[in-house]
């Protein structure tokens, strides 16, 4: 069973079988129809499976948000080489537990959508890359996997159409940055995972150098109800170019944590509210942090506003990987930010040196001031480090750690700056030091 | 080195879903199931994998080095990995992290004496709408209150 | 040539080649971008930032070492944008280094020190602890010092890509990330040290250099290496009659970035404790140290009796030796003491591949530029990354560069066989049959260049030309031969039937192994060569006299021994294995010894003979072999500013048989070097080192 109960705003199109027992076997999954939408596709040209994609107005979800019907249409599918589909399930952005519970409890709605991307590639074979953390997940997948090759869903003959598609999975091994796509398909062959410099994209050099179409779990599982349901009408779930209802991890200080299925658009109050029971214990709403850890956070008087990306860029935040990270009146902001900031210290791959040193420098700062020992011009410098990051660096990393940092000492200086009147006084210094450096 | 019968099926079950020519691909999903066995990444695996692989024992230290869940250094029976990042943060996780170190008396990456229970904060693992979410080895226990901790160490064979 | 792309810099037109990396267009046109990763010919990083420049219509700001030229492109490298994003890189980089300038090795040719005084802030906002780990040593060579190391990584690719040794990895990830040895805790590599010239900082420092010197108090004389025939330009920093240090950092000469151990650290043998530096002479059985006044005298003396009563002269000549001395000492055998026995120990049949190549369509002697140029390249025999060293660099940088396609006919595995289109095991008669079964693939290639080594000489050599000519495309060939000056010695006529420039002699003398064995020899006189160390002399104990820096085996049982300068100690030329000359510059003096040219020109004049031969100074002799060799009447300005030319030495029909089965190579290894090699600290103590046991590296994590 799932972890959270459901809630009666929910749309269920992706988490409609979850519940259900049994829901990652096969025959469960065929009995609520599943591969239906293969069956659909498969009758489908390459270009026009992309356009039905295209018309659903489904965006990228493990981030970025990039329009998943043109990122299909780039794939050099014309290249000699082999095609491949990665599945990105390296899910580590603080905040996101949505594409563990889409494995979890229906590995063959993955499977079905990654097939449907086969079939635009004219791919022959996918790989999921699951972080190594979740290793039930690897075992569920694989579980589910030797079921579709069992049914002739994949295969040397899928389904006897003469298609050739194999799939399998591939563990992490603990690297936030193996979740960003480059470092990832370093990280499948074998490597350590630093991004790669691009251009080429994986459209055109992906893994093994060949073109690749590379998405999120979520991207792939709602692919299947685009094709059942239709581009058009899957698009109208969502609000305006921002097709579909999106896997909400709602967390922090609320009564009723959770992952919700939404509409796209759906009202922030309304999730904190209806959704997630309110604040916990009755406290007031302090901030939230919209879309996972590198997300600009909005203060609650910036939380009317609709979930979907459009929405928050224009409130200069991101709706990012769906992770809602609620927090009440007593959250201390330093804290948080200091957090935050350790996170990616500990995960900068350490290639480029505006994050290596950056990250590094500012975990220094804001640990100092937290415990004490800050200064007046920490907090401008904290702000300017982190500008001085953004947008330098190799890859997004750098821009995740500065950005939520940024927004953090601009919404809440006060916090910062109120730190740094209560100093703790400095240890006696070392009378013969004293003297010695004289 | 020979690894167990079933280890060296699911090697061997790994090397036919790459292309032949792309065997590096299995270096960390080796490393990763070798090291369940063996209990840490020793160098002999290194020097292994390498061989297995075709590519350098540095470049499969490259490797280890990189990957926080590659350990160079075996690991307690029990591998407690607290979560400590925002969401766990803001539901008791840096308590819950604090509270096993006072009652195990070792720190991040440290092994209790009797080699039963080691320690590792850890960034955030997939269960923030669950928090505070702790993980044994690969399994994963959310909402875990105080006293659950508690209850959980003294089983993984915890001193009081 | 496709048509160049035009575009704007900082407000000026630049015409560049398409594909050219933004960064590389700049530069042609003046203007500097700075850069720590991006290292010309290496594969691309994007790591550091430090080029980060302003392109029209492109949001964020690209790194110029990544990105090639494109038509109308409007760049801006000097807007405060930018200006302030080299200042804050140079800032964040900062936080994690030592600045330990005062004591760091690299302190005055430290990238990170012009780049700071360039582009950075005056002062520093950080005020937390530096993370520490102690300094590391690798090899005798290789210290790596953690805090310091910027991780450009330089040293990785110029080990991986440049070297094909892969002996450097990255370890750890994040701010604590650190560059690894491929043996735990030490290196198992080429010890060539291109890692540490290579270093923008003072991370990779040289086992011999460190804490030496500060740059500036250095002179820095720019000369060529004297271990193997390769030629290699090498700059020695010379302070106070001191060799401290040789490198190659400016990217001169035919090698580029290029040294092997042996041209970095191998000079070294030249302060040996055991350095000659008197002339010694047998009174009562022992050798004892004398004037050199009295043993140029008592030489005199022994070589006119000699020659005035008809007796039978030796002389043997060497390998390291300049051009200028060879020539000068054939002419004094010759002209002075009149006899044709003289020769030197020959590695590689020169003679009939010149003789070969005569009057052949399609085919020529390659360059060592050729190696990194040719589309094909086939090695036979050698191990060429061990033995000719920069010839193999070549030929990797142009299979990296190029997709050379490269051809391995070896007795035993080779690093190139990693990158090889093909490779096969064979030595003696069986080349043949390889060769043969390459013969289709070879034939479609565009072009070829031939390496190889003395396991083909005489009618094996004409084989090979036959097979290269029914190719039907144009060959160019390489005749591998051992030493420095290997070369040069032969084109000099140091050899018994042959004068300088391969003219006939009208008379053959007797070859190295025939005066060894000679029953009736009076006099032997060898200059820079170690030939008893293979051979006995015959029943016949002739008045031996040996120039030489050390006492060889040779020089022990000497009646005269002459002590040498080494070519680190005299100017002059030397011919490298490709037939390129190279000028000799003079770093120093050690004391008590004299260059050959001048130990050879004082035995003249003390014979009266000085005016036979010629002054003894190198200008005049080279001069004359301008004059009189065939095709080595090269440009004057290219060499004496340090270039190569190539010499031409053949036009016609050489009438020797070159006694092909003389040749012999000793297939020196990289840590080897004949006599020089023995004599070295260094090459012995890479030799020496043990295998440790090897320390597992921890993961550090924070
Ligand atoms: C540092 C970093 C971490 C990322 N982590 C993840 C991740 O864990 N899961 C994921 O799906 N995408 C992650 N992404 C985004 C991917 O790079 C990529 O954009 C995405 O997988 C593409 O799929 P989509 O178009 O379906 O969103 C990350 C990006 C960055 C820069
Ligand atoms: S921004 Fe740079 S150091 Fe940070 S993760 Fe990306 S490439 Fe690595
Ligand atoms: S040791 Fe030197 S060359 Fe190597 S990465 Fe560090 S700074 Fe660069
Ligand atoms: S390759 Fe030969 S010439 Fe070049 S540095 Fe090495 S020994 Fe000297
Ligand atoms: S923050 Fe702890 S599991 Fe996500
Ligand atoms: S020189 Fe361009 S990023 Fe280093």
């Amino acid at each position: 069973m799932p972890y959270n109960e459901p809630n009666p705003a929910e749309v269920r199109v992706l988490s409609k079988r979850f519940g259900i027992p049994n829901s990652q076997s096969i025959d469960v999954y065929l009995a609520n129809e599943g591969y239906q939408a293969y069956e659909r596709a498969a009758k489908m040209t390459p270009d026009e499976i992309v356009n039905v994609v295209k018309a659903s107005g489904l965006r990228g979800r493990g981030g970025a948000g990039f329009p998943t019907g043109m990122k299909w249409s780039f794939l050099a599918r014309n290249s000699p080489k082999p095609k491949y589909i990665i599945v990105n399930a390296d899910e580590s952005e603080p905040g996101t537990c949505k594409d563990r519970l889409l494995v979890e409890f229906d590995p063959h709605q993955l499977i079905e959508g990654i097939m449907i991307a086969g079939l635009a590639a004219t791919s022959n074979q996918g790989y999921i890359y699951i972080r190594g953390e979740y290793r039930y997940l690897i075992d569920i997948m694989n579980k589910a996997i030797a079921e579709a090759y069992d049914r002739g869903y994949l295969g040397d003959n899928v389904r006897g159409t003469g298609w050739k598609f194999h799939l399998a999975t591939h563990t992490g091994a603990g690297a936030y940055e193996c979740g960003e796509e480059s470092a990832l398909l370093e990280s499948f062959e074998g490597k350590r995972g630093i991004p790669r410099i691009r251009p080429p994209f994986p459209a055109v050099a992906g893994a093994y150098q060949s073109p690749t179409i590379l998405n999120n779990v979520e991207t792939y599982a709602a692919v299947p109800s685009i094709f059942r349901m239709g581009g058009e009408e899957w698009a109208k779930l969502g609000s305006p170019k921002n097709g579909g209802t999106r896997m909400f991890c709602l967390s922090g200080h609320v009564n009723r944590p959770g992952v919700y299925e939404l509409p796209m658009g759906f009202p922030l109050m309304r999730m904190i509210e209806e959704v997630g029971g309110g604040i916990r214990g009755g406290k007031k709403l302090k901030a939230v942090i919209p879309g996972g850890s590198s997300c600009p956070v909005l203060k609650a008087e910036e939380c009317n506003i609709n979930m979907d990306f459009d929405s928050l860029a224009a409130a200069k935040s991101m709706l990012g990987s769906g992770g809602v990270v609620v927090m009440d009146e007593t959250t201390d902001i330093v804290a948080v930010a200091l957090r935050i900031m350790r996170f990616y210290a500990h995960e900068s791959c350490g290639w480029c040196i505006p994050c290596r040193e950056g990250t590094t420098w500012l975990r220094k700062i804001l640990l100092r001031i937290y415990e004490g020992h800050g200064v007046a011009s920490d907090v401008d410098l904290v702000g300017e480090l982190s500008k001085n990051m953004l947008g330098r660096t190799f890859c997004p990393l750098g821009d995740a750690a500065a950005m939520p940092t940024i927004a953090f000492v601009e919404k809440f200086r006060h916090e910062f700056e109120a730190y740094i009147q209560k100093q703790v006084p400095a240890a006696q210094p070392d009378p013969l030091l004293q003297l010695a450096s004289v | 080195m020979t690894f167990s019968p079933e280890l060296e099926a699911k090697i061997e079950r790994m090397f036919s879903q790459y292309p032949p020519d792309r065997r590096r691909s299995a270096v960390i999903p080796m490393l990763m199931y070798a090291q369940d066995e063996i209990g840490s990444v020793t160098r002999e695996l290194v020097e292994e994998v390498a061989r297995r692989t075709g590519i350098t024992p540095l470049a499969v230290d490259e490797v280890v080095t990189y990957y926080s869940m590659l350990h160079r250094m075996p690991l307690g029976k029990s591998h407690v990995q607290i979560c400590t990042n925002i969401s766990c943060m803001l539901n008791g996780g840096t308590e819950l992290w604090e509270q096993a170190t006072r009652r195990l008396g070792i720190g991040h990456k440290e092994v209790s004496a009797d080699g039963k229970i080691s320690l590792e904060e850890v960034e955030c693992m997939g269960a923030c709408s669950w928090a505070p979410a702790i993980q044994v080895n690969y399994d994963f226990y959310h909402q875990v209150t105080p006293q659950k901790l508690d209850e959980m160490l003294t089983q993984l064979g915890a001193a009081r | 040539m496709p048509d160049p792309v035009k575009l704007t810099i900082d407000g000026r037109q630049i015409e560049a080649a398409p594909g050219t990396l933004l960064i590389n267009a700049a530069k042609a046109a003046g203007i500097e971008i700075p850069a720590f990763c991006y290292y010309d010919g290496y594969s691309l990083q994007a790591a550091c930032r430090m080029c980060l420049v302003e392109v029209e219509k492109t949001p964020k700001m690209p790194t110029a070492c990544t990105t090639p030229v494109a038509e109308g492109m409007i760049v801006r490298t000097d807007t405060e944008q930018v200006r302030r994003a080299r200042k804050m890189t140079l800032e964040f980089l900062l936080t994690n280094h030592p600045l330990d300038c005062p004591v760091c090795d690299k302190g005055g040719e430290c990238e990170l020190q012009d780049m700071v005084f360039r582009y950075g802030a005056g002062g520093s906002r950080f005020i937390e602890n530096k993370w520490h780990v102690d300094e590391k040593q690798w090899s005798p060579v290789v210290f790596y010092d953690g805090p310091r190391c910027i991780l450009c990584f330089r040293c990785v690719r110029v080990c991986n890509e440049g070297m094909g040794v892969g002996a450097l990895g990255i370890v750890n990830r994040g701010s604590v990330s650190e560059i690894a040895p491929n043996e735990g805790d030490h290196l198992n590599c080429d010890e060539c040290g291109m890692c540490i010239d290579i270093c923008p900082v003072g991370a990779l420092t040289s086992g011999t250099y460190r804490y030496q010197s500060r740059p500036w108090e250095m002179d820095h004389v720019g000369t060529i290496c004297t271990h193997c025939s390769n030629g290699c330009k090498t700059t020695l920093g010379v302070r106070n009659g001191e060799i401290l240090r040789g490198n190659n950092r400016d990217r001169s000469g035919i090698n580029g970035e290029f040294l092997c151990i042996k041209g970095r650290y191998g000079f070294d043998f030249y302060n040996h404790p055991e350095r000659l530096q008197s002339p010694l002479m047998r009174v009562n059985g022992t050798l004892q140290p004398v004037a050199w006044s009295t043993a140029l005298e008592a030489v005199a003396r022994k070589f006119t009796e000699t020659k005035n009563a008809g007796g039978k002269f030796g002389v043997i000549g060497s390998t390291r030796t300049t051009n200028e001395e060879n020539f000068y000492l054939q002419k004094f055998a010759r002209e002075g003491l009149g006899t044709n026995n003289i020769d030197h120990h020959r590695s590689g049949d020169v003679v009939t591949l010149l003789d070969a190549l005569s009057g052949r369509a399609n085919a020529s002697l390659a360059t060592t530029a050729d190696l990194y140029t040719s589309k094909a390249v086939l090695i036979i025999g050698a191990d060429l990354s061990l033995e000719q060293p920069f010839l193999a660099f070549q030929v990797r940088a142009n299979f990296r560069h190029h997709a050379a396609k490269v051809y391995v006919v070896t007795p035993e595995p080779v690093r190139e066989d990693k990158y090889a289109a093909r490779s096969m095991r064979a030595a003696g008669d069986p080349i043949w049959g390889a060769l043969d079964q390459m013969r289709d693939a070879l034939a479609n290639e565009a072009e070829l260049v031939i390496l190889f080594d003395d396991s083909i000489k005489g009618e094996g050599v004409r084989r090979l030309l036959e097979f290269g000519t029914a190719l039907g495309k144009p060959v160019k060939y390489v005749a591998l031969v051992d030493y420095a000056n290997s070369r040069g010695a032969v084109d000099m006529g140091l050899t018994p039937d042959l004068l300088p420039g391969y003219h006939a002699s009208p008379q053959r003398g007797l070859s190295l192994d025939e005066m060894i064995n000679a029953p009736d020899l009076d006099v032997l006189w060898v200059i820079g060569a170690n030939p008893l160390s293979r051979a006995d002399l015959s029943a016949s104990s002739p008045f031996l006299v040996v120039q030489d820096m050390f006492l060889t085996e040779t020089a022990e049982r000497a009646d005269v021994v002459l002590p040498a300068a080494s070519a680190y100690e005299k100017s002059g030329s030397f011919t490298n294995v490709c037939g390129e000359v190279q000028r000799l510059k003079k770093g120093l003096d050690v004391m008590g010894t004299k260059p050959d040219l001048e130990i050879i020109g004082l035995i003249a004049k003390e014979m009266g003979l000085a005016a036979t031969v010629g002054p003894w100074i190198a200008d005049r002799v080279f001069d004359q072999i301008r004059r009189t060799v065939r095709g080595y009447d090269v440009s004057l300005p290219v060499i004496a500013t340090g270039g190569a030319a190539q010499t031409a030495p053949v036009n016609g029909r050489i009438s020797s048989t070159g006694r092909p089965e003389m040749i012999r190579s000793v297939h020196n290894d990289l840590f080897a070097s004949g006599t020089l090699g023995r004599y070295s600290k260094i090459l012995n103590s890479v030799l020496e080192k043990t295998e440790g046991e090897v320390e597992p590296i921890e993961a550090v994590h924070r």
